[in-house]
């Protein structure tokens, strides 16, 4: 990785904190509505994994698919960040023309296939996006980012199973947090190593710290090429901390303070940048500028471009939920005989 | 014209359709190596090998899932679930996410894949065997339902619905795989919207679905006997409903009996019936009536059993009571 890379990789941190923080100021002046869950704390993760996948659509793109705390995911895959903005603000420019919202960010042009609410719903998904890619032989792979709470879905088993006897490409990434909703892991979970959970399904897998872009990268690459070349699947598991509540009405009253503080001084972008500046690779004043950078783009292109869009037309309200433009042949009408 | 079963016009449909588009693939329990349990897919196994003849565990979500999976980047599963029973387990990714991700996605994801499951009751086969959820999935936005009567719906309908964008759950019926019909030889479509009228009437109209279209055919004829002439109507698709073939026909005959294999309350006589009175309700001279299964597990004991589900008979009485003769 050259130095421009680890320059460029701070920066797409860096934005995606301050992305996430602007939904949340959104959300608070009620220009977005609904469920709003936010990655603050955990983008070394998708960042990490997402550059050594590759993105941006096209038939050789990886497909990614993922929960409900979606926004970065599909951002780093490809996905211009202001059609994000715009379905959040429920426009007809959002990457779900307004009908999804923060949970259902879908673009298939950059191979991103969706976010989903049911919980554990994503893992067959995925694994079906992999025999899809197997079967055209694209070399195209799967990936799946869930979270620690999914696991115990029954989704979970039954598809390690069915990708480990069919050797579907596809890698599933645990973003392991420690908690679902106010749920810590060791009052839900039988084991704390998520990794553990799938030597039952005869699938490799490993641990790693997720609060260090270059470890996940590291080991991500491996994990990336092993899918990739093997034709088979793997599980990644990445130890990581939600520094915000689980959506936007959680009080916190299940975790401490002390907790919390001593997951912040992990914060990924400060490790990061703490590295980065001790190499020389950046200065405090470049990452000044960087902020500023961003700031200036979320404000004036970002947000200016959700809060002009328009609102979709109520006389579309049932547009999409059917082929708008079916074949007759297929669909009708029937010649009646008499 | 040739002779087929039931469940050879639908391995005949299969073997077309996976002959046509490399990217048309099936699974299911015991579809492959044993040739299905209605044998609806025998010999594909070895025509195709398995990577595209899935035996799937049993796994009904999941392996639901994996088709949609692949639905959204343009294979075409064909999925067989061995009885809609085992459909409820696999209700999560059918009705929230097939049903759904295009919609979700504003037009941009779509999830062309074939549902097929029998849905009926058997012969003796209890609760947990004989359930009829008809009315469950035609409530569901996103999907269409198809029931197909026998063979040449059979055929024609799936191979429509492998081709067709949209999810589509085809519901057969245990009792109609050994169903024979005359299908013409060469290579057709059916619609998977339209009613049929299968019988041409003037003084009343049955409408059934699947397996009840047989009772309003046996009743119908029972009827001529007495001197009436019962027009009989084949819904074919329960989502979405064509009321204006519905409309015509009440409009024509004035009275109306609706056959439902399912249990009535919420049944898809409630839905047929409201549709009417919205529609047509001055067109009619008496009171329509609906045939449908009593509000119970269904029984294994077979006199019980009989007593649950609708018979020709019961369509017959039905139709009685609408006539004003009892
Ligand atoms: C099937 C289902 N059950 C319950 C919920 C409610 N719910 C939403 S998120 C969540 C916790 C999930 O935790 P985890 O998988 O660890 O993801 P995280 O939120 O930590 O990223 C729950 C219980 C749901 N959305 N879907
Ligand atoms: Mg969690």
């Amino acid at each position: 990785m050259t130095d421009a890379d680890k320059k460029r990789l701070l920066r797409e941190m860096l934005f995606y904190r301050r992305f996430e923080d602007r939904c949340f100021e959104a959300y608070m002046e009620r220009k977005i509505g609904g469920f709003l869950h936010l990655y603050s704390g955990q983008e070394a993760v998708a960042t990490g994994v997402l550059e050594m996948a590759k993105t941006g659509g096209g038939d050789k793109a990886d497909y990614v698919i993922t929960g409900y705390r979606d926004h970065i995911h599909a951002i780093k895959s490809g996905t211009p960040p202001r059609e994000v903005m715009a379905e959040l603000y429920g426009k007809e420019t959002g990457s779900s023309r307004g009908r999804g919202g923060s949970m259902h960010i879908f673009d298939p042009t950059a191979n991103f296939m969706g976010g989903y609410a049911l919980v554990g719903q994503p893992f067959p998904l995925a694994a079906g996006l992999a025999l899809g890619a197997k079967h055209k032989k694209s070399g195209q792979i799967a990936i799946c980012f869930l979270g620690d709470g999914a696991n115990n879905q029954g989704t979970f088993h039954e598809t390690m199973n069915m990708a480990s006897v069919w050797n579907l490409p596809v890698l599933f990434v645990c973003e392991n947090n420690m908690y679902a909703i106010g749920t810590h892991i060791d009052r839900s979970t039988a084991v704390r190593d998520q990794y553990k959970r799938v030597c039952g399904y005869n699938i490799k897998a490993s641990q790693h710290d997720g609060m260090d872009i270059e470890v996940v990268m590291k080991a991500a690459k491996d994990a990336v090429d092993y899918v990739r070349n093997e034709q088979k699947p793997y599980f990644i598991e990445f130890i990581t901390y939600r520094f915000r509540g689980h959506s936007m009405s959680d009080a916190k009253g299940y975790r401490t303070k002390e907790e919390e503080a001593e997951w912040e001084k992990r914060d990924p972008i400060n490790i990061f940048k703490a590295r980065l500046i001790k190499a020389g690779i950046v200065t405090e004043a470049d990452i000044k500028k960087m902020q500023d950078e961003i700031q200036h783009e979320i404000e004036t292109d970002i947000i200016k471009f959700a809060e002009q869009s328009p609102e979709p037309s109520v006389a579309e309200l049932t547009k999409y939920v059917l082929d708008d433009n079916p074949n007759p042949r297929w669909i009708g009408p029937l010649q009646n005989k008499y | 014209m040739a002779v087929l079963a039931y469940w050879e016009a639908i391995r005949r449909a299969h073997d077309e359709e996976m002959a046509n588009d490399p990217l048309v693939i099936a699974m299911g329990e015991d579809i492959g190596v044993a040739g299905g349990t209605y044998k609806a897919t025998s010999g594909l196994y070895d025509k195709y090998g398995a990577e595209r003849v899935i035996d799937t565990p049993i796994s009904e979500n999941s392996y639901t899932g994996i088709g949609i999976g692949a639905s959204m980047v343009g294979m075409r599963p064909i999925i067989e679930i061995m009885s809609i029973n085992f459909a409820l387990l696999a209700l999560d990714t059918i009705v929230n996410a097939a049903a759904k991700i295009r919609y979700m996605s504003g037009g941009r994801v779509h999830c062309p894949l074939v549902i097929r499951t029998p849905g009926g009751t058997a012969h003796q086969l209890a609760a947990q065997h004989s359930a009829r959820l008809a009315r469950m999935f035609m409530s569901t936005s996103g999907l269409r339902v198809v029931t197909p009567r026998g063979p040449i719906d059979a055929y024609g309908m799936l191979k429509s619905a492998v081709r067709c964008n949209d999810p589509v759950v085809i519901i057969e019926h245990e009792r109609m795989y050994n169903l024979k019909e005359d299908v013409p030889e060469g290579e057709f479509f059916r619609p998977l919207e339209g009613a049929e009228i299968v019988r041409k009437g003037e003084d009343i109209t049955l409408i059934g679905y699947n397996f009840s279209v047989h009772l309003c055919l046996e009743a119908a004829q029972r009827l001529e006997k007495d001197g009436v002439s019962a027009e009989v109507l084949d819904l074919r698709a329960l989502k979405p409903i064509d009321r204006e073939t519905i409309r015509r026909s009440i409009e024509k005959t004035h009275r109306v009996v609706v056959a439902e294999e399912d249990e009535a309350p919420v049944g898809v006589g409630a839905e047929i019936i409201t549709g009417i009175i919205e529609d047509c309700f001055f067109a009619l001279d008496s009171q329509p009536v609906r045939i449908h299964a009593a509000d119970v597990p269904v029984p294994y004991n077979a006199h019980l059993e009989k007593a649950a589900i609708p018979s020709a008979d019961d369509v017959y009485q039905g139709a009685l009571k609408v006539l004003g003769k009892i």
